[in-house]
């Protein structure tokens, strides 16, 4: 992984299938990269965040550093903090 | 072993010879939507469970050791990207697949090759058992088929959707399936191209049956037996094909009137092109979808739909408003035909002498989505 644009990414339940823990390293200069590289290292997680038409899913939120980000040409820097959420809903 | 899927994950049962003994095994994928699962029936024990849940995307499942282990497919059904702020190649919005929706195994001659259908309506192939899946670009890239499929407000409720995909066991290249809504068609270039195969379809009254938009058949079956013979049941009633013809016979004219002929599955008898099973609902006024005045039945032909002889020795009396969803009826190949059926309320039936008496092997599971029948 590169040294620069590493940001620590906490997983939501749904998908800890995928990475065995609730914290995990990945990097990107954006979201898109990001996620990419998340799916290298966890094969399938990012079709299940993100369909083919890069639309993040319904229901998935995306958090940096706190804040909701919808984009996923988001800039990202070193260290920040990426919390992925599912937004639970139905029965 | 029988192959169960629900809304809540996938269930196997494994029965002993006589089919009197049922050892339960599961939850597999708890949580998960599980349209199908089905067996592989060439290789005898590769398993694809079509997944998805009611927040993450759509999956396969893949196993190779009829469901001790699993594996997630590389790379499930999913769209060509498009470019941002573009449209498809037939010109309209590109699409997503919300879920998969029916899996066939393909020609006995073609190992590792598999179908799937779609929400929205397409259909992918397998070449490698379901761990890679290409779009068959024929359907998708037509824009007088993407018009055929209609808008959302023209599928069921949780999407519109393709299924019923049939091989012909004579010819790998010649096929059918069905779209939910939009008709039922063939091909004979192995899904490349399509042409709809409607007339006589009846559709909602009101509606016009030659917009291809409004027919909805739930469920279209090719006989073992007879591949030249098919069974549909629609929207709009029960239907019999036999080909070279190209126009359905209603034949479910002559089911009782105060029952009707609207459901949900077909069965068609492995080695007795005249016999078939349906298992009608109700489907009046609002359409409530249950068994017809809590009364569950299944329906018999013998003579190729001329006559229905009602089966429900065994059934509940009154007071049972579930049914039975599309690919939850299925039937075995035994000398004596097994049927089985899952409901809407999470129980499993069986009937081991072809519909005469039956027996409920399993219940308080989850609302069941799929039944399929693993024979090795």
């Amino acid at each position: 992984m590169p040294a620069r644009d590493r940001c620590k990414v906490s997983i939501p339940g749904p998908l800890l299938s995928y990475t065995g823990q609730r914290q995990v390293e990945a990097a990107g200069e954006t979201l898109d990269v990001l996620l990419r590289d998340l799916d290298a290292r966890f094969p399938g997680i990012r079709f299940r965040m993100v369909d083919e038409q890069d639309r993040v899913r319904p229901h998935m939120r995306v958090f940096i550093n706190g804040a909701q980000v919808f984009d996923l040409r988001h800039a990202l820097a070193d260290g920040d903090a990426v919390h992925i959420v599912q937004a639970l809903s139905g029965g | 072993m029988l192959l169960v899927g629900t809304r809540k994950g996938a269930w196997l049962l494994h029965g002993d010879a006589k089919r009197r003994e049922w050892r339960v095994d599961g939850p597999h994928f708890l949580g998960h939507i599980i349209n199908h699962l089905v067996l592989d029936p060439r290789d005898g024990r590769t398993l694809l469970a079509a997944a998805s849940t009611g927040h993450l995307g759509p999956t396969l499942f893949r196993s190779t050791d009829l469901g001790r282990t699993w594996q997630e497919a590389a790379t499930p059904p999913a769209f060509p990207k498009v470019p941002a702020g573009s449209l498809d190649e037939a010109g309209l919005p590109p699409r997503s697949v919300k879920h998969t929706f029916w899996l066939t195994p393909g020609h006995a001659s073609q190992p590792g090759v598999w179908f799937a259908g779609t929400s929205p309506q397409a259909i992918f192939r397998s070449d490698d058992a379901g761990d890679t899946w290409h779009l068959l670009p024929g359907l998708h890239d037509n824009r007088q088929y993407r018009d055929w499929m209609g808008a959302e407000q023209d599928g069921t409720p949780d999407g519109p959707k393709l299924h019923s995909i049939l091989i012909d066991p004579r010819d790998a290249a010649h096929m059918y399936m069905g779209m939910s809504s939009g008709g039922v068609h063939e091909s004979r270039d192995g899904g490349r191209s399509w042409t709809p195969l409607v007339a006589g379809m009846a559709v909602v009254d009101g509606f016009d049956a030659s917009v291809m938009t409004f027919h909805d058949p739930h469920c279209v079956r090719l006989c073992p037996a007879n591949p030249d013979r098919l069974y549909q049941q629609n929207h709009c009633g029960i239907y019999r094909l036999d080909r070279p013809g190209t126009t359905w016979v209603r034949i479910g004219d002559h089911m009782p009137k105060s029952v009707g002929d609207v459901g949900f599955p077909m069965v068609v008898h492995p080695r007795d092109p005249d016999v078939a099973w349906v298992m009608p609902m109700n489907g009046t006024m609002v359409w409530p979808r249950t068994a017809p005045a809590g009364k569950p039945a299944v329906y018999v032909t013998r003579n190729g739909g001329a006559r229905w002889q009602r089966q429900d020795a065994g059934m509940p009396r009154g007071q049972a408003w579930w049914t039975v969803k599309r690919q939850a009826m299925t039937s075995d190949t035994q000398p004596s035909v097994g049927l089985y059926f899952g409901t809407t309320s999470g129980e499993l039936w069986l009937s081991r002498d072809e519909g005469k008496r039956w027996a409920c092997i399993a219940r308080h599971l989850p609302e069941i989505y799929s039944v399929e029948v693993a024979e090795r």
